[in-house]
């Protein structure tokens, strides 16, 4: 039937699905709005930078869950051990690189931090892929069994964190070369910021040609939709999904290792802290949607800033007013996912 | 949520049990659930005589703070048992309205003076506040699925964490509160000059008592709604909601009062807490960690059977307050060991004792969902067949 209507008019190219622009409009939205009442240029400037680079940031962390949960209906309570397993990594990593980091030069710098992301994303990969195995894979389709395990697995992962780092807080110094600001005009931005919106942009990049432009990422975003339908045509999505949920983790270490030196310290309750931020950035964006993950997360981003500066007690509730406001305008989140 | 619980559950109309047979007065005040395992019956008895006796048992303010613990969680698991075990949703906010009981008794003792008007009033506004936030939160996200609920759940207690701490005007902030409750529960106050059996007869005493009966009582009640009419349609959402609905069960409305009963009884909870330790702050009864708490206690316990939030409470507490002791001379034992001694020391430390029932509790999830309530069960049955 298709191939007659195609070979009818050969010419017509497929109907497009119309892009849903209004969410992503938001984001430029929110930081024009937001101009006006924090009056000065620079500062805003400098409070935009800062809260895309934490969007970036939740964002790389974030897009590995609500994958996981758009392929197989797995929500891992747990995802927030990587992130902590990535920032503690970072601190044994750079210490003891720390003639690399104490240089002023910003290439040996950037040397000592490019190691300790590989090996927090190796690390958290591998213990991702473990993971997957032990605790995830008995309890597939089994929401309830699935909460409490991955929350077990959570509590675990954190207490062996405590052993091996011991339960302080750690001090994660940014590099020589990182620290400080640059002026432009007016506005003071700090460096690192700088570097973590160049990296999230090269995270995103990277996403955005593996989901366009490859067969994998096209089977991805197939699964998401339809699971039974790739699995009829005879993909294993099974495979699929560990490689989906390992790269999900090894981006939560690099995450993690980027979340600890914007904070500069490192707790072992970090996972469970930036968990709480996730979950409201996935529930905004829409479950199992990588652009709403990415939309919800600039949003909390650049929110959360505004709003640190212009009425601190708000800012900390920022995140919870944002997910109503959003869920009472689309209940499903911003890019609903079809069938979910 | 099925196998050794479905075993568990289907043991109820066996014959020969209490089923057949006119329910004598003790079956009707347990609501015809009796324990169904001799083994969990002499457990629960154990327990439970345990706790009547306690301050003449054992001696000494730790054990009576540690029973009084036992007493106060064994109400806030029964009733996140009722949300999780019998209704099948999880919810991270249930230290939410623990604390909100406990904040309320703190706040009303500390504004009002040391009265029971003042407690009476903190009650009610702590369950005013309650039952008003548990159905905002229900209807909101009660609709959608039972992941979405735990993920909303999670982000509003902690919201609601921060706010607590940030009202410090009112709620004392980190710091939190300390107060005077009415004087016939203090130390100070004395029911008779002499000691009974060696044990003197103060307001702590009189406090424990007040405790034991209240924690009693509000089990009892929770007993009572899980085997209603009521309760089983709540099992019937749990096991299967769709055909709850198409039976003709409004799912959302038996969801949301499931929702606010457990609220209700968990602020009840928080009520009594404030009102034995005579001090609330965020780390007492709000944080997260005290989730985690109960979360483990309803698993291991055994969920969806009550009972469990007994055996659950009372093993959790045991060992939070006493294990530490044993793995203190465990681990000192193993950091001498000359290969790895170092490691396996750090593992046993007291510290890591929570590392050891995370390790139990994905190992109950897994292997025994219905817990030990539901384990003794079930040997029960083999035996007798």
């Amino acid at each position: 039937m298709s191939a007659t209507v195609s070979s009818a008019t050969p010419q017509q190219p497929l109907p497009q699905v119309r892009a849903d622009w209004l969410p992503l409009a938001i984001v430029p939205l929110l930081a024009l709005a937001a101009l006006p009442f924090v009056g000065s240029p620079s500062t805003w400037l400098t409070l935009t930078v800062a809260g895309l680079a934490m969007g970036l940031i939740v964002f790389i962390i974030a897009s590995g869950l609500t994958l996981v949960f758009g392929l197989m209906d797995v929500l891992n309570f747990g995802h927030g051990v990587f992130i902590a397993l990535g920032a503690f990594l970072a601190t044994t990593v750079l210490a003891s690189m720390g003639a690399w980091t104490a240089s002023p030069n910003l290439l040996v710098n950037f040397t000592a931090v490019f190691t300790a992301m590989l090996v927090a994303m190796a690390a958290a990969g591998t213990v991702g892929l473990a993971f997957e195995r032990v605790v995830i894979r008995p309890v597939y389709g089994q929401h309830l069994k699935q909460i409490l395990i991955t929350m077990g697995g959570m509590i675990v992962g954190e207490e062996l964190i405590k052993v091996i780092w011991g339960p302080q807080q750690i001090p994660l110094p940014l590099p020589a070369g990182f620290r400080g600001s640059i002026l432009v005009g007016d506005a003071a931005i700090e460096k690192y910021r700088l570097i973590a919106v160049a990296i999230g942009l090269v995270v995103l990049a990277a996403m955005l040609w593996v989901f366009g432009r490859t067969k994998v990422g096209l089977l991805i975003r197939a699964g998401v939709q339809d699971r039974e339908m790739v699995e009829s045509l005879g993909y294993r999505i099974r495979r699929l999904f560990v490689g989906v949920f390992v790269a999900g983790s090894a981006l939560a270490g690099l995450g993690g290792v980027m979340w600890g030196l914007y904070q500069q310290n490192v707790i072992p309750q970090i996972g469970a802290q930036v968990n709480v931020l996730i979950f409201i950035v996935i529930i905004i964006g829409g479950l199992g949607s990588i652009g709403g993950c990415f939309v919800g997360a600039l949003l909390v981003g650049l929110l959360a800033n505004y709003t640190g500066f212009l009425a601190p007690k708000v800012a900390l509730f920022s995140n919870i007013l944002l997910m109503v406001a959003v869920l009472l305008w689309r209940p499903q989140g911003l890019y609903p996912v079809a069938k979910r | 949520m099925s196998g050794a619980q479905a075993t568990a559950e289907s043991g109820e109309g066996a014959p020969g049990f209490d089923a057949s047979d006119p329910p004598g007065r003790f079956a009707r005040l347990l609501s015809n659930d009796p324990p169904r395992s001799r083994l969990l019956a002499a457990l629960l008895v154990a327990i439970v005589l345990g706790l009547a006796l306690a301050p003449f048992l054992f001696p000494g303010a730790k054990a009576l703070n540690v029973a009084a613990k036992i007493l106060v969680f064994i109400v806030l698991v029964a009733s996140y048992d009722l949300l999780l075990g019998y209704t099948g949703i999880v919810s991270f906010a249930h230290t939410m309205f623990f604390g909100i009981g406990a904040y309320g008794v703190a706040i009303a003792l500390t504004r009002a003076g040391p009265s029971w008007v003042a407690v009476a009033l903190g009650v009610a506004g702590a369950v005013a506040l309650s039952i008003l936030l548990s159905v905002l939160i229900g209807l909101f996200s009660l609709r959608v699925r039972a992941i979405f609920y735990a993920m909303i759940t999670l982000a509003v207690a902690a919201a609601f964490q921060t706010l607590a701490s940030q009202l410090s005007e009112i709620t004392g902030g980190e710091d939190g509160l300390s107060f005077k409750v009415p004087e016939i529960l203090t130390p100070a106050f004395s029911l008779a000059g002499t000691p009974f059996l060696g044990v003197s007869l103060d307001g702590r005493l009189v406090a424990y008592y007040l405790l034991l009966v209240a924690a009693t009582l509000l089990f009892l009640v929770m007993l009572r709604i899980v085997n209603s009419p009521f309760g089983r349609v709540l099992q019937a959402i749990r096991e299967n909601d769709f055909r709850a609905e198409a039976i003709g069960y409004r799912t959302v409305v038996y969801r949301t009062l499931s929702n606010v009963l457990a609220a209700v009884f968990a602020t009840l909870a928080g009520a009594l807490l404030a009102l034995w330790l005579r001090y609330n702050g965020p780390d007492t009864s709000l944080s997260f960690e005290v989730m985690l708490d109960v979360l483990l206690m309803v698993v291991i316990g055994g969920m969806g059977t009550m009972y469990g939030a007994v055996v659950g409470a009372t093993l959790f507490i045991l060992a939070q307050s006493y294990l530490q002791d044993l793995m203190r001379i465990g681990s000192s034992a193993l950091a001498a060991l000359p290969v790895g001694g170092e490691l396996l020391g750090a593992l046993f430390s007291p510290d890591r004792w929570l590392l050891w029932l995370g390790v139990l509790f994905v190992m109950s999830v897994y292997s025994f969902p219905a817990g030990v309530v539901g384990r003794l069960r079930s040997l029960g049955l083999r035996s007798r067949r």
